[in-house]
């Protein structure tokens, strides 16, 4: 039988405050266990939570860039369930009442773009960290994270692959990251996918019985999760039983996911208003500031850059991708005034240079201003593409220098003279007089090996052109 | 009327140890509240939005800046067991 794959995702994007959601402890990550935990976030007797502002702009801010409806009064819900990394016994978060209703945003992926819908979206807090392998027969509760402001993200069920449900992650990644509302860091868990998987035959309209896989740390784990899921499932019921609907951990060291916990007391976190907190309105006016202050998205500076720069839709979709990158780009644009030159540089060498040291573009050791110079000298023809790969690797290793620095220092401006390249000529020729008599003899082939002599008697300097020129009237 | 299970399961998810000799009296009590629910149902509340707080109020934000020191000696002394900064528990996986 042929099946379907259907995917939705749960995101938790930690929103970038400097205190909590409820309280007044700070939230930076990595300081020592406990010591920005204060009592609201401990759930001690008689304390009382207060909402953070900045909480609230930040998933508006969200709302209206997926161009969702907001709600004008949205309820904190207590959801409960008993954990050690809990310590109140429940989560405050929202269930009928979220603060985004629908909205959605489109996906650019293997050339086609798709819009998937988003649920909603709602404000909670996150919970500790616990600690199984430091303690013999304990184990040891940080609440450091407690209370951390999430901005939960729950898309319909409008992934048909794993590849599509990346491309969504990605696509929101982006956004939050874009809108300054989430540092996007996925290995400080900053940014964290639940992926809803089920099946169900081609064709049908009705959902299988799904599985929620949690625990994925990264896009490259999220699709093979999925993928993961996806066969298991049409092994269960090609094998005649049924998938239980349940929560699954993927273990990216095995690449397999497991069954986590039961759904009988998972599913059962009786809700409530939470008492402590009133209803939270947010009028016109609050919208409208929010609004005033949204970058250009995504989607927006992508058309741009294929509008302005008449770059193709999949360079300008790869050079938004981060606001960090598309920030370089311009301004590599800006030195060396050539887009798709700076496209193509920026695409190619600069990101395999970044990959190969694991670097992201804000450590990138060429300034953006230094790049654009080398351009510069391509475009000028001072330079060869050639010899231009070259100073780019000095430029990474120096980069206090600029490319003139070291066009100058090397000797490594192009010969253009065409005195000079003649003489170059001549003594390849005079060199080689049996290839010289062949190729007079109607050896057309041999014609590359005279370009490739002369360039290497020139070191690489003589300008190419030139040189095919003149060798054709001197051969 | 609650079954002994269901009460069973309520004190489980409230992580309540319960005799065994008490549950037809909570299977009594409880059931009451549930039959005093099933009474409210009958009023029309049609065109009436649901309440989420008692107080006709709305919730005030407190702006984003740290205001919370670190207590942890003082908020860990409170603690059953503490050690190398850590709350410790009975270990909750296998």
């Amino acid at each position: 039988m042929q099946w379907e794959t259907v995917v939705g995702l749960e995101i938790h994007a930690q929103l970038s405050t400097q205190s909590k959601i409820f309280s007044g402890a700070a939230t930076a990550y990595g300081a020592a266990p406990n010591t920005q935990a204060c009592n609201i976030d401990l759930g001690l007797p008689g304390v009382l939570p207060v909402l953070n502002k900045a909480t609230v702009e930040k998933a508006v801010k969200f709302g209206l860039s997926i161009d969702a409806e907001l709600a004008p009064r949205s309820v904190f819900a207590r959801k409960n369930y008993f954990y050690p990394d809990l310590p109140k016994g429940y989560q405050i978060s929202q269930f009928e009442l979220p603060i985004v209703g629908p909205g959605h945003i489109d996906i650019v992926y293997d050339g086609d773009s798709k819009r998937v819908g988003i649920t909603r979206a709602h404000l909670e807090e996150d919970a500790g960290k616990s600690l199984h392998e430091e303690f013999p027969n304990l184990t040891g509760i940080d609440l450091n994270r407690a209370g951390t402001p999430l901005l939960e993200i729950v898309s319909e069920p409008d992934m048909r692959s794993a590849k599509e449900a990346v491309a969504y992650a990605k696509a929101i990644h982006s956004l939050v990251r874009y809108l300054e509302i989430c540092d996007g860091n996925m290995q400080e868990g900053s940014f964290r996918c639940d992926a809803n998987v089920s099946i169900r035959p081609k064709g049908e309209t009705k959902l299988g019985t799904r599985t929620e896989v949690k625990n994925v740390n990264s896009f490259r784990y999220l699709e093979r999760a999925i993928n993961y899921e996806v066969e298991r499932q049409i092994d269960v019921i090609e094998s005649g039983q049924k998938v239980t609907q349940e929560t699954r951990l993927f273990d990216a060291a095995k690449n397999e996911t497991r069954s986590m916990r039961s759904k009988e007391e998972a599913t059962d976190y009786r809700y409530f208003p939470d008492p402590d907190l009133l209803p939270v309105d947010i009028d016109r006016a609050f919208i409208e500031s929010v609004r005033a202050e949204l970058p250009e998205l995504p989607h927006e500076k992508q058309q741009r850059f294929v509008n302005e720069y008449s770059l193709s839709e999949y360079d300008a979709n790869v050079l938004t991708s981060n606001p960090e990158m598309a920030n370089y780009f311009e301004e590599v644009v800006t030195a060396a005034e050539q887009p798709k030159l700076a496209a193509n540089w920026v695409m190619g060498e600069l990101m395999a240079a970044l990959n190969k040291e694991n670097l992201e573009i804000a450590d990138c050791p060429i300034s953006a201003a230094h790049l654009g110079g080398l351009l510069q000298r391509i475009s000028d023809n001072t330079i060869s593409g050639k010899i231009a790969k070259e100073i780019f690797t000095m430029l990474w290793h120096h980069p206090q220098k600029t490319a003139d620095d070291i066009i100058e220092a090397q000797g490594l401006k192009q010969v253009s003279d065409s005195g000079a390249i003649e003489a170059m000529i001549d003594d390849v020729m005079n060199a080689n007089p049996k290839q010289l008599e062949q190729y007079r003899g109607g050896q057309d082939k041999l014609f590359g090996f005279f370009v490739g002599q002369v360039m290497k008697l020139s070191k690489g300097k003589a300008n190419p052109q030139q040189v095919n020129e003149l060798l054709k009237k001197k051969l | 009327m609650l079954s002994p299970d269901d009460v069973k399961k309520i004190a489980h998810l409230a992580r309540l140890n319960m005799d065994e000799a008490d549950i037809p009296a909570h299977q009594a009590s409880l059931s009451q509240i549930l039959t005093l629910v099933e009474q409210m149902d009958q009023v029309p509340t049609n065109g009436i939005l649901p309440m989420a707080h008692p107080l006709d109020a709305t919730q005030r934000l407190r702006q984003d800046t740290v205001t919370e020191t670190n207590q942890r000696d003082d908020f860990q002394s409170l603690a059953p067991q503490a050690a190398a900064g850590f709350y410790l528990v009975p270990r909750t996986v296998e």
